[in-house]
């Protein structure tokens, strides 16, 4: 019982002063100076806008990437007490002083300076020397590029954070299950394994290539576990299941977990609902939410609606008709029925409401009970302020000849009969008897006579169509075509007889009072769906980039520039760097060759497990370096040097990992008694290119400058033709390679400036 | 057919095939199998019998070949109209038997077989090929036809010598044979001028000859394994020669010689040198000589197509010069440019055109309504321009004025010679990149203002200061904005009549887009000088006409508003392809897979990767397999992964394509995916007799599953047969349809 008295308390701690020095030296480089400068720096500019509707809880849709990262990014704001009070309209702008800078960029400073003591973690994991884990590390610390991006409210560093965290967790675990599979650390390691690689993920889709990566490795880990026969099937079972569990189903449960933190943040109806369709709209406070509630859900005969098109492309519209006619004649020469316009509107109006009418009857207005129209049922379409039918008949529509002309029927007297009658064709019903909800309902309207469907073409009409969208029939049997299909967003029930009171009655407001809510995996995958099919415009920019320029360094960014003293950012890499981890990656690849040829014909220049550690090493590293830039050749998007940062991470992994590998196996032929040199040769140089370049990603002001020029074909290029280039908008001559540049006065910009040639 | 089917599979089950290279056939199944199955089969053949047996084979591969040409041959005629794409390459046929030069996005071979056998059949190259349901008339189509028909029906054979290489089994080869010829869409993609019967035919050849190289891996350099290695290559260059889509067998037959050669370097009874010789071997007849017949299919291209017609405007100024016809052959014309001279404008980057002006001005809301200029492909009068000084308007032709030669850096005007408008540009931003300025033209009769002036600047300035024809690369710079005149190289909308919009460029990268020459130079009172100096060297034509194939593959992308082929459609068979008529008068052939033979195929993938799987786990958690067993799942794993593989490799990469797809995209992966059927349920059968203790009854299960699979797929053809050989009638939906109530989905259209 008291026991404990008898021997004393002891507690044994290991502390790594490594990892302290280094995460302390990390945090120093990433935090010193961390609001300077007060102003938008370069993409900042783009997260910060989403920042703000964070903080005011709007809704939001963005296509470049899942919520996570951005709600990293607001939680520094919320810690910071953000109001999201600032208009995010130009890089440069000064921030106002609600704007908690420092708090803004701590997180992304703070992930990035933890990726220094994981990358010496990560070496010695897969076995390497301290010496070489610290190489790893003070290579991660001194690479400029990761230090600019890091003290900035930007995303890469803290998505190269999650796929380092991923790496090391799996190695961790994997170590683990030499001696203590099934303890509580191994199930810590390999659960955070998971947790991280969904972080990763969350904050940028590109975090999906190092996830693919570390399955990959687990799958050919518990390959090799199936093929133990030491194991029984009970336990290897055990082993699949724990894994499938961590690396597929954690993942997959964080990922709905992120969204739906999102979906409960942004609650409110802002700037990008029109993307949406209108189900997901209403569920949104305001907007929407506040017209169509409390709406009759049934569509019964008599009914008033607007259709609103799903597919929504070019723009989101609603069916429309008025009282002009298409020309007799187009300007290509071939004729109309000269019929009244049917059309698709952007905006809301008053000739977007029709009356859904039973063929067989006469009046307009929805009977006692109201009699729902169901799936299957035949329909008419009767248009609101003008009382003609919508129509389609076997002629050519305007802009797109293969489909039908749609329109409301005027009666000229002539041998063209009306055909007015549509099938309802509920598109997502759960059963043949489904009713025409309001809003959750997506519809076709077939035609009866002909099998067409209602479409938007997507084509603008010309000045007698008002420039507004095309509407034709489309055969059926073409294929489903989200183009084809409607829904009801406002409805209510028809009560005038009569025309002019029913025009009243449509100019009226709609009325009501309840609320319709989408489960949360609806509202999931619709806006999931969007955000990968949401068009970014692909346009060209300033300091866009191509894959190839990326590795020799043949671009970079202008950050930020001081609009009077010229102090600037600017995201350039180390060079020494880039070069030897690009040369070490050709290293590994032409060694890994070697060994496995030669293995091959049972020559083993290396001891079983040195080899197995240096297979990992490469799986991990250079593996790590090709998932995450080989993917980028085949993306049509802009591309900016920072894409390379995840990829560059993990190549500064594999530097010193290689460079032991040759001291330990291939100079012990020579000179076996000496010490190798190992990572402090390369690492002086990197050094002293950090000094140089070292205030430069601060922005420092006054003081000489010190201008990095490493023009790769030698040639000297003039500042001031560089000072154009990068930021007057009218420069002569394109220079492929700007480096950073500190000064006081723009005009003493050459004079002072002293250059320095690398290599 | 069924009961010859029946025996044939009884008789002759699980014995080794006596091939070229028979002898050693059973290594690759696994000696355990052989002597089981020896062992197993119940009655032993007797000596004498091995030669009747012998003639059994060739007789079935007789009748599987006389049945596949009976069944492609059958109504071929039919049609006499153009159907579907044959507008495209019969027209290409005629230009290659006419000899005119044109432009497509696919390698040249399968347009050049399809002329050539309309040339052999004496079509005469006459018939315009104008559009889908012209009739054909007097004109001799049948000789294309029944060229691409003979093709398309060797694929049958094909695949059941294939499957038969690697299962050994006859009744896998059969049912094989019997679902490629009983497939509606395989047939009607034979019947017709098209180059997937072509592109078929080489893949097929390729994977059936490399299959056949591979079991004669135990003797090798000698005669056969030389022979089937170099036709592997050659098959190859014949695929890619077709269609690029032969990249993917090219994949296949690499990966199968990369793994061939790391079993060849573990063998340490091989020396270094003999594995040195196998690799030379394998870069001989698969890499070199590929790579020579494929060029040397160029060469003939080049050769055969001499002279001038639709193609030429994709192609730079000095390819133009070959072409007979084209007003850049054997022309002369003046060598540097002076004021007043009428020039044409071209783009340097590929397949971008020359600098157009129309008089349609753009539309309301798209920057300034003034008039339009764009880049244009075509020869076209409204490509030229006369090169004005920027200060006077007077007329530099005039004879009383001194020739003035322009000069790099000179500010110029250009004046559009038949708007007499000004190439003009403004702060507006341009119709489709955002970022740029728009570039108009403006200005009356050459009265405009300062917004008209260019500097004209020579990128290549070996030639000294003045600006020659063809060969100075120059850009022109707008004076008062700075920006570079550009093509942007994206698709105008209808308004601009799809020509490709011109920018002017703020961002003074260097890229070809902004970097133009001269091409057609009209100058009265400069002498002329010839072009002959032009001629380009063979491999700068090579590399030309495959930058442009590339370019106008991916200019091939899907509108936004338009349903199109989701390569998930595909092995579901969701829709098929109207080859011919729409209406009930018509008579109407629709491309669509037999749905039996179809699903059945989507099944066994399905049932092949569970059933693999099971396996794979088993051998490696160390289970003891039986030793029929044991030789069966080596069938399964090793020739079924082969062609699960050409699988994967024909259809997956579709889904990374940009361009614009078709179902019948997918045909050439359902052959790999039929073979495979094939495979699955013969092994799958005979899993399930060996299961069974008695061997009567094993047998008698094995048969009749065997059977029912075989006539299934044959009475699934007698219904849908129709479709491929033509129906005339009411559609479907009415009863009176010859295919009334085989409409099976709603997505059908026929």
């Amino acid at each position: 019982m008291l026991g404990f008295l008898k021997r004393p308390v002891v507690v044994t701690a290991d502390i790594n002063l490594n990892v302290v020095a280094l995460t302390a030296v990390g945090l120093l480089s990433r935090l010193w100076q961390l609001a300077y400068p007060r102003a938008v720096v370069f993409d900042e500019v783009y997260y910060g806008q989403y920042i703000s509707f964070y903080m005011k809880r709007i809704f939001f849709l963005d296509g470049s990437g899942p919520p996570f990262g951005h709600m990293l990014l607001a939680l520094g704001g919320y810690l910071g007490g953000f109001d999201g009070n600032f208009l995010w309209n130009r890089i440069g702008a000064e921030y106002s002083s609600n704007v908690p800078v420092w708090s803004l960029r701590l997180l992304p400073a703070l992930t990035g300076a933890l990726s220094v003591p994981m990358a010496y973690q990560i070496l010695l994991e897969l076995g390497f020397s301290h010496c070489a884990a610290m190489g790893a590390a003070l290579l991660m610390l001194i690479e400029n590029a990761l230090i600019t991006q890091s003290r900035l409210m930007l995303l890469e560093s803290v998505l190269i954070f999650f796929n380092l965290l991923a790496v090391l967790s799996y190695l961790k675990f994997s170590n683990s299950q030499k001696q203590r599979p099934f303890s509580l650390s191994w199930w810590f390691w390999l659960m955070l394994t998971g947790v991280a690689c969904s972080c990763a993920v969350g904050v940028k889709y590109v975090g999906v290539f190092t996830y693919l990566l570390v399955l990959a490795v687990a799958s050919v880990h518990a390959w090799h576990l199936i093929g133990d026969r030491t194991l029984s099937h009970v336990r290897v079972l055990c082993h699949l299941l724990a894994r499938a569990a961590a690396l597929l189903v954690v993942p997959a449960l964080m990922y709905l977990l992120f969204f739906y933190v999102h979906l409960i943040l942004v609650y409110r109806s802002g700037p990008h609902d029109q993307v949406m369709s209108s189900a997901f709209q209403a569920s949104l406070e305001g907007g929407l939410a506040r017209i169509t509630q409390g709406q009759p859900l049934e569509v019964a005969y008599g009914s008033q609606v607007t259709l609103k098109n799903v597919f929504g492309k070019p723009v989101p519209c609603w069916l429309h008709s008025h009282q002009s006619t298409y020309p007799m004649i187009y300007e290509n020469g071939r004729g109309s029925s000269h019929q009244q316009q049917v059309t698709c509107y952007p905006f809301k109006d008053v000739n977007n409401w029709w009356i859904v009418k039973d063929p067989g009857r006469h009046q307009l207005v929805v009977g006692s009970p109201p009699r729902p129209v169901r799936h299957g049922d035949v329909v008419q379409l009767v248009h609101g302020m003008t009382t003609r039918f919508l129509n389609t008949h076997d002629v050519a529509a305007p802009l797109s000849p293969h489909s039908q002309e749609v329109s409301c029927y005027v009666d000229y007297n002539i041998s063209m009969p009306s055909q007015n009658l549509w099938r309802l064709d509920i598109v997502n019903r759960e059963s043949d008897a489904d009713v025409w909800k309001t809003i959750l309902s997506e519809v076709r309207l077939v035609h009866v006579n002909t099998s067409v469907a209602l479409k938007l073409s997507g084509a603008h009409l010309p000045d007698w169509g008002f420039r507004q969208l095309e509407v034709v029939g489309e055969k059926v049997s073409r294929g489903y075509h989200e183009s084809m299909v409607w829904n009801v967003e406002e409805h209510r029930y028809g009560k005038s007889q009569e025309q002019k009171e029913r025009e009243l009655e449509l100019h009226s407001p709609a009325q009501m009072d309840v609320s319709r809510n989408l489960s949360f995996m609806a509202r999931f995958l619709e806006l999931q769906w969007r955000m990968l099919t949401v068009k970014s415009d692909g346009s060209e920019h300033k300091y866009s980039s191509s894959p190839l320029d990326w590795v020799t360094l043949d671009t970079s960014i202008a950050y930020w520039l001081h609009p009077r003293t010229s102090a600037q950012i600017h995201l350039l890499g180390n060079v020494v760097i880039w070069a030897s981890a690009s040369l070490a990656t050709v290293v590994y690849a032409l060694l890994f060759l070697w060994y496995l040829l030669r293995r091959r014909r049972s020559i083993r220049d290396l001891p079983e497990d040195s080899w197995l550690r240096w297979v990992l090493a490469g799986a991990l590293c250079a593996g790590g370096w090709a998932v995450n830039y080989l993917p980028f050749f085949m993306m049509e998007k802009t591309l900016f040097l920072y894409h390379y940062l995840p990829a560059l991470t993990f190549q500064i992994l594999l530097l010193p990992a290689v460079l032991q590998h040759i001291s330990d196996h291939l100079c012990r032929y020579r000179a076996s008694g000496a010490t190798p040199p190992t990572v402090p040769g390369p690492g002086v140089s990197q050094v002293v290119t950090w000094v140089w370049c070292g205030r430069g990603q601060r922005g420092t002001r006054g003081g000489r400058c010190g201008c990095l020029e490493a023009g790769r074909d030698g040639s000297w290029v003039s500042v001031r033709e560089r000072g154009k280039a990068a930021y007057g908008p009218r420069s002569a001559g394109g220079v492929s390679r700007v480096a950073w540049c500190a000064v006081e006065k723009p005009e003493s910009f050459v004079s002072q400036c002293e250059f320095w040639k690398l290599g | 057919m069924p009961p010859a089917v029946g025996e044939g599979s009884a008789r002759s089950e699980l014995r080794p095939r006596r091939g070229r290279c028979g002898h050693q056939v059973t290594r690759a199944v696994g000696p355990d199998v052989a002597a089981a199955a020896a062992a197993r089969s119940p009655k032993r053949p007797a000596r004498g019998s091995r030669r009747f047996e012998a003639a059994g084979r060739w007789a079935l591969l007789a009748l599987v070949t006389l049945l596949s040409f009976a069944t492609r041959f059958h109504r071929l005629d039919e049609p006499p109209h153009i159907c579907w794409d044959e507008t495209h390459f019969g027209k290409m046929g005629s230009y290659y038997i006419n000899r005119t030069f044109f432009f497509d996005v696919h390698p040249p071979l399968g347009k050049m077989l399809i002329g050539l056998a309309g040339y052999l059949s004496g079509y005469d190259g006459t018939f315009l090929f104008q559009k889908p349901g012209d009739k054909y008339e007097h004109h001799n189509y049948m000789g294309m036809r029944g060229f691409c028909a003979f093709l398309g029906s060797l694929l049958v054979p094909f695949a059941y010598l294939i499957v038969l290489e690697l299962s050994k089994s006859l009744p896998a080869a059969l049912l094989t044979a019997a679902l490629l010829t009983f497939d509606t869409g395989c047939l009607t993609l034979s019947q017709y001028i098209l180059l997937d019967p072509i592109l078929m035919f080489f893949i097929m050849a390729a994977m059936l000859s490399m299959v056949k190289y591979n079991s004669c891996a135990d003797r090798p350099f000698s005669a056969p394994w030389w022979f089937w290695l170099s036709l592997t290559g050659i098959n190859l260059a014949g695929a890619l020669g077709v269609k690029f889509v032969g990249l993917f067998i090219i994949l296949q037959v690499g990966w199968n010689t990369i793994s061939d050669l790391w079993h060849l370097l573990g063998d340490l009874s091989l020396s270094v040198v003999t594995v040195g010789k196998h690799l030379t071997a394998r870069i001989l007849c698969l890499i070199v000589l590929p790579l020579t017949l494929y060029t040397a299919t160029y060469a003939v291209h080049f050769r055969v197509l001499n002279k001038s017609g639709p193609g030429d405007g994709f192609f730079s100024s000095a390819f133009q010069a070959r072409l007979s016809g084209n007003n850049l052959h054997n022309a002369s014309i003046p060598e540097h440019l002076a004021y007043g001279s009428v020039i044409t404008v071209k783009n340097l980057r590929m397949a971008i055109g020359y600098l157009h002006s129309h008089r349609h001005l753009y539309p309301e809301g798209i920057g300034a309504r003034q008039q339009q200029v764009t880049t244009y492909l075509h020869k076209d009068y409204n490509n030229l321009w006369i090169i004005k000084k920027h200060n006077t308007n007077a007329d530099p032709l005039d004879p009383s004025f001194p020739v003035e030669f322009v000069r790099h850096g000179d500010i110029i005007r250009l004046e559009h010679k038949e708007t007499s408008r000004n190439l003009h540009s403004h702060y507006h931003e341009a119709p489709l990149t955002r970022k740029h300025y728009q570039v108009t033209g403006y200005g009356i009769n050459g009265t405009g203002d300062s917004n008209d002036f260019w500097r004209i600047e020579v990128v290549n300035r070996r030639f000294g200061n003045r600006i020659r024809v063809l060969r100075s690369r120059i850009r022109l710079i707008h004076l008062v904005t700075g920006c570079v005149l550009g093509s942007s190289g994206k698709v105008l909308p209808k308004w601009g009549w799809e020509q490709l919009e011109v920018t002017c460029t703020p961002y003074l990268k260097e890229t070809l887009n902004s970097i133009w020459n001269v091409e057609d130079h009209i100058n009265p009172k400069l002498p002329n000088i010839s072009l002959d100096v032009l001629q380009p060297s063979f491999p700068e034509i090579l590399l030309e006409s495959h930058m442009v194939m590339i370019r106008g593959n991916n200019g091939l992308k899907p509108k936004d508003n338009e349903f199109t082929s989701k390569p998930w459609h595909w092995p579901i068979n969701y829709q098929g392809l109207r080859f011919s008529g729409i209406n009930d008068t018509d008579f109407r052939v629709y491309l669509l897979g037999n749905p039996v033979v179809w699903w059945l195929n989507l099944l066994s993938i399905a049932l092949y990767l569970l059933l693999g799987s099971i396996i794979a786990v088993a051998v490696q958690r160390g289970a003891r397999l039986p030793a029929e067993v044991e030789g069966l799942s080596q069938v399964l794993l090793q020739g079924g992964g082969q062609l699960l593989l050409g699988w994967m490799l024909h259809y997956f990469p579709f889904f990374l394509m940009g361009r614009i797809l078709y179902f019948h995209h997918y045909f050439p992966a359902m052959l790999f995916s039929s073979m495979l059927t094939g495979i699955l349920w013969d092994t799958l059968l005979r899993l399930c007799a060996w299961s069974l203790a008695s061997s009567s009854l094993a047998r008698g299960v094995y048969v009749v599953g065997l059977l029912s699979l075989l006539l299934g797929t044959a009475y699934s053809f007698y219904l849908f047969h129709p479709l491929a050989y033509g129906m005339v009638g009411p559609l479907a939906q009415d009863p009176r349809s010859p295919m009334a109530g085989l409409k099976w989905l709603e997505s059908w259209d026929f």
